[in-house]
């Protein structure tokens, strides 16, 4: 048998979570993927150069458009959820603009769930302003909903796994079942879900994009996005010129035509990140394959640490309901079950009885959890929407998001849930004796 | 109906790429943005000798180019298509004709019937892939561009 010859077997989901994508490479022998952090590459001869130039050869130029760490993360990534492929960004929101900027032109309309982060909320209309699109926010809740704001300008639907602070859990399927009737992507944030909790493209959705900063990399340290691509959308379908005709970048090159199910993500990196920029820094990505080899272990205590949370909070008399989607109670429970077997994620909402105030006493109290803006890390995090990332809105407002005054969001992390509770108890204490005193 | 999974065996992909070293490519255009052209030009990039096979090209890429696959004057290990489905059963009986060993058909070159002649032959038959592709994941360079070649391995890469 030849030296490298790739076996038929299908490695299980942690074996390619350790493995996929890095092979030791051939110079040192290197086991950890090495950090190459260098701008550009020497190029062998100028033969090569012109062939990489042209697309003609897979290889590196310069890191703004691919780099041999990034890359590996890339290809582990992909393999993780299914995709073809992936390109890595800068950060998560550098991620979705570049996939949306891809394959949208001026005129063209988004419908998009009312329930996507804030964050997300925001660049959609920045984008819709700036490059002139149509922009729809629905409830996501009901298939028929995205059917309805359907129109024939219609170019993508956008949602999450698992929406937040409501805790939607998005029925894929159905909504799949929506865009591939309308001719058009699905395009699914997987954040919060991450590939071992849910695989978006395995229920037919047709781009993944990621935050990398939250659990992937899964301790806080480094800013970072990605997209996935199914590699299944017919992008020739006659609604997507922009990716499917000639560009004037490459001398005519028609990347559909030419690169088939790869052309979409082929446009992604040679167009969109190399005019666009928004390229991941090398040690970022190693610290991202650091988290993803340990994804599906921390995944499975994130979940169990926040369900064990959420279930003694539903137990208390002093909290007014806990957003929890794996909750028998929650609206989403079959959702949950369905898209979300191993456990519906580790950040979820939950409403303390009293104000704004009573919220602010809760944080204050805390030990244990970090009182900070991001969520996915190994240490449990909480903030109050009302008096943070929310605090200019006043209560109606609040209300329209599904944020009330006594709101507070947990990341649940991988400590002793034990000693989680015991921080989340001392907190209710400080909450009753504000309002006893 | 065979589903081209039937002709997409990484271990028979694997040893047409190791054991081909002239392919003759069917549909090998002149024109540099054709996907035929980008294969052809990555493939003697790669040390393959590559023999065009097209009535309406007198040469690409520098080779001499044949009206068919009969008219090649020298040993083919491999025959590559770039022509509709409807194409490939004749192009399938010249390929057994002149000895090949192996036949591929590129993306949406789709024909269980073309494949099926080939295959009892005994040619190894590869359909719906690309050459570039398959050689770039098992032999090349695709992983640079964060594709998912789906190797996974802990043997040290050979260069």
């Amino acid at each position: 048998m030849p030296e490298d010859l790739h076996t038929e077997r299908e490695f299980g989901f942690h074996t390619r979570a350790v493995h996929a994508g890095a092979r030791p490479e051939p110079g040192t022998g290197a086991r950890a993927v090495p950090i190459y952090q260098t701008s550009s590459y020497v190029f062998e001869d100028p033969e090569s150069a012109a062939a990489y130039f042209n697309l003609q050869e897979y290889g590196n130029t310069y890191s703004r458009i691919m780099n041999p760490t990034v890359a590996a993360l890339e290809e582990r990534l992909a393999n993780l959820e299914g995709g073809i492929g992936a390109v890595a960004f800068a950060s998560g929101l550098a991620a979705q603009s570049s996939a949306l900027f891809t394959m949208l032109a001026p005129g063209d309309h988004v419908v998009a769930s009312a329930a996507l982060y804030g964050g997300t909320v925001t660049q959609l209309k920045h984008l819709a302003r700036k490059l002139s699109l149509g922009l729809t926010f629905i409830d996501p809740d009901a298939p028929a909903n995205w059917r309805a704001a359907l129109r024939d300008e219609t170019r993508v639907l956008f949602a999450e796994t698992i929406g937040n602070p409501g805790g939607n859990v998005l029925d894929i399927e159905a909504v799949a079942a929506v865009a591939g009737e309308a001719g058009v992507p699905l395009m699914v944030d997987n954040t919060f879900a991450t590939p071992y909790l849910c695989r978006p493209i395995e229920w037919g959705a047709d781009i993944v994009v990621h935050s990398a900063t939250k659990f992937i990399g899964g301790h806080g340290t480094s800013i970072g996005g990605a997209v996935v691509d199914s590699g299944t959308f017919d992008w020739s379908n006659g609604k997507f010129a922009i990716v499917a005709d000639p560009s004037p970048a490459y001398h005519g090159l028609a990347f559909h035509e030419t690169f088939g199910s790869y052309g979409y993500l082929m446009k992604l990196r040679s167009e969109t990140l190399r005019d666009l920029g928004g390229a991941m820094a090398p040690l970022n990505a190693f610290l991202f394959m650091q988290g993803l080899e340990t994804l599906p272990l921390r995944m499975e205590r994130h979940v169990a640490n926040a369900r064990a949370v959420a279930e003694w909070l539903l137990g208390r008399d002093d909290v007014a309901g806990v957003r929890h989607s794996g909750l028998a109670g929650s609206p989403y429970a079959g959702l949950a079950a369905k898209y979300l077997p191993k456990g519906a994620g580790a950040v979820f909402c939950f409403d303390l009885d009293g104000g704004r105030e009573a919220g602010q006493a809760f944080i204050r109290a805390m030990r244990l959890f970090s009182h900070l803006a991001n969520v996915g890390d190994a240490k449990s995090l909480i903030i109050h929407p009302a008096s943070t990332t929310h605090r200019q809105l006043a209560d109606d407002e609040l209300a329209a998001a599904g944020i009330g005054p006594g709101t507070i969001r947990l990341s649940i992390g991988i400590e002793d849930p034990e000693d989680l509770i015991w921080d989340l108890e001392q907190g209710f204490a400080q909450v009753a004796a504000l309002q006893d005193g | 109906m065979v589903e081209p999974a039937a002709y997409q065996d990484p271990a028979v992909v694997q040893r047409v790429l190791r054991r081909t070293k002239t392919v003759a490519i069917v549909g090998l255009s002149s024109n540099p943005l054709r996907a035929s052209h980008f294969v052809g030009f990555y493939a003697m990039r790669h040390g393959y000798r590559v023999i065009p096979v097209n009535p309406r090209e007198e040469a690409v890429l520098g080779q001499r180019s044949y009206p068919a696959l009969t008219d090649i004057p020298e040993p083919v290990d491999l025959v590559d298509v770039f022509r509709a489905p409807a194409a490939v059963p004749a192009i399938a009986k010249d390929a057994v004709a002149i000895g090949a060993g192996a036949l591929w058909l590129q993306f949406e070159v789709i024909s269980p019937q073309g494949a099926a002649l080939a295959a009892e032959a005994g040619l190894d038959v590869v359909m719906d892939r690309c050459f570039k592709i398959e050689h770039a994941r098992y032999l090349g360079r695709m992983h640079v561009l964060g594709f998912n070649t789906g190797v996974v391995s802990a043997r040290r890469k050979v260069r």
